[in-house]
Formats: structure tokens, sequence, C-alpha cells
């Protein structure tokens, strides 16, 4: 009863804040409400005895709004908590395309009939970082064999999109430019 | 609290997201709407998780949702930061030539 309670305080929290992501008038504090939101998902996931997986979603997406919040600082020049926006396209469109998602989505929740919850075989604690750890180190090590690679790729790939001078800016086209370095180095061209 | 009730939060945070993902015209929020439909995700999975397969295994597949969304941030930072470098807007209506 009492978890039932605490799931749909936390359901309501979630949404809301949301929700409060586009529509409030400063990208400052759509970045708290969405702040919120993941640590209302994050404390839900908790209740169901993820108790890694919910803690991480707190930590991490904390941080990431503190990154975003910095992002915006950065690109609008200006301190977004004051500056009123409302920048939204296709606003309609888009709205009839979220409510007919939901439609179809929270129909076949409640239209399709679930089995009632299987319970854990006995002696198997389900939750826990240990169990986590185990199946990441033993039976599900290829997944995290391939997140891997793909989180490498990532941190290229960023340094390379977000990077102000890449090898063609310093040496031209042709790669054959004499570079005008504040200060020598690189590969020594 | 029911597999029903958490597949229908899940569907709401979803569409909100969905929402945000089209209708915004900043980059960073058209993430941050991204952001909103992996949430739902998380909680779906957890959902699914819980009440059909309590497998310690099943956890896995959370992380690797969570490590997308990561994934999904980094390389939208990056082209946000290229976009505001190479034509000064963090606008996706100043970049709907990307999409060709």
């Amino acid at each position: 009863m009492v978890e039932s309670v605490v799931f749909w305080v936390l359901a309501v929290v979630a949404v809301a804040s949301g929700v409060a992501v586009f529509r409030v008038d400063s990208m400052a504090r759509a970045t708290y409400a969405l702040a919120v939101s993941f640590v209302a998902v994050g404390l839900a996931l908790l209740l169901v005895d993820l108790h890694y997986i919910g803690v991480i979603t707190v930590l991490m997406m904390v941080m990431e709004m503190a990154v975003m919040a910095v992002y915006m600082v950065m690109f609008m020049g200006m301190n977004p908590a004051l500056m009123p926006m409302s920048m939204v396209h296709d606003n309609r469109a888009a709205v009839a395309a979220a409510v007919s998602t939901f439609v179809v989505l929270a129909g076949g929740a409640l239209l399709v009939p679930w089995p009632s919850r299987r319970q854990p075989d006995p002696g198997t604690v389900v939750g826990t970082v240990e169990a986590l750890g185990e199946a990441i180190m033993g039976s599900k090590m290829l997944v995290m064999l391939t997140m891997s690679p793909a989180m490498v790729a990532t941190i290229v790939a960023g340094v390379v999109l977000a990077g102000a001078r890449g090898r063609y800016d310093r040496l031209g086209d042709d790669l054959d430019r004499r570079p005008d370095d504040p200060q020598r180095g690189g590969v020594g061209r | 609290m029911t597999l029903e009730a958490v597949l229908v939060v899940a569907a709401a945070l979803f569409s909100v997201g969905l929402y945000g993902a089209i209708s915004q015209q900043v980059v960073v929020m058209v993430m941050m709407g991204l952001e909103l439909m992996l949430n739902g995700v998380i909680l779906a999975a957890a959902g699914f998780w819980w009440f059909l397969s309590p497998e310690p295994t099943g956890q896995v597949l959370l992380l690797v949702v969570i490590a997308a969304m990561t994934l999904e941030m980094a390389m939208g930072f990056a082209v946000a930061t290229l976009l505001h470098r190479s034509r000064g807007s963090d606008m996706t209506d100043m970049a709907t030539d990307l999409s060709r």
C-alpha cells in the first residue's frame, strides 16, 4: 500500500516535471525540471529493487543537467534564468503526435492481459549490485564488450566534431600549408 | 503498483518527450525531449523486469539504455558545439540542410 502511494507520487512528479520542461519560460528552469523528472524515476527504480540502476540514474542525470546548464550559458550568451523564451515550431502537429502516441502506448499497456508477477527463484537475490556485477562479468560480458568500443568511438567523434581547429584547419585542404600555430607542437610539420 | 500503472506512466513520459523532440527549435531542448523519451523507456524496462522476468541479468538491459542515453547526449553536445561554431546558431531551423 505504502509502496503504491510512493510510486504514484513519484509518477505524478516525474510526468508533471516532464511537462514543465516544455512549459516553463526559461531554459535553466527547464533543465531543473528535467533533473527532477529523472530523480523521480530514479527513486521509482529503487521501489522495484533496482538499487544500483536507480542511484546511477539519479547521479548521472543530475550531473548531465549541470553540463546542460553550462552549455546553455555558453551558446545563448545570456543568463538563461532571466530570459523568457518560447521557441517551438509545428506545435499542433507535435501535440497530435504526442497524444496519439500516448493513446496507442497506454492502450496497449491497459488492454494486453499481462501475467501476474513471476516470483524469482527461491534463494535468488535479483536486484543487488552483486547480482548485476556477476551478470556483467559473467553471462552478459559481451554486452559490455560491445558498449565499450561504442563509448570510445563516441569520445573520439565528440572531440573531432567539437574541436576548434582540426588538421585541415591548420594545414589546409591538401595538408601542405605551413601551420600558424601560436606554439609549435603536433606532429612537427 | 501494477505493471499497467508503470507502463502508463512510462508512456506519458515518452509522449511528453516526443512532443519536445518534435516541437522545440533549440538543439539542447530537442535533446531534452530525447532524454525524456529514454526516461520513459528506462521506467518501462524496469517495470517489465520487475513484473515479468526478475532475473539478475535483466538489469543489464537497463544499463545499456542508460549508456545509450549518455552517448546520445555526448554526440548531441558535440554537434551543437559544431553548429554553434560554424553558424553562430543553436536552432534546428538553421540546420535543415543537415537532413538532406
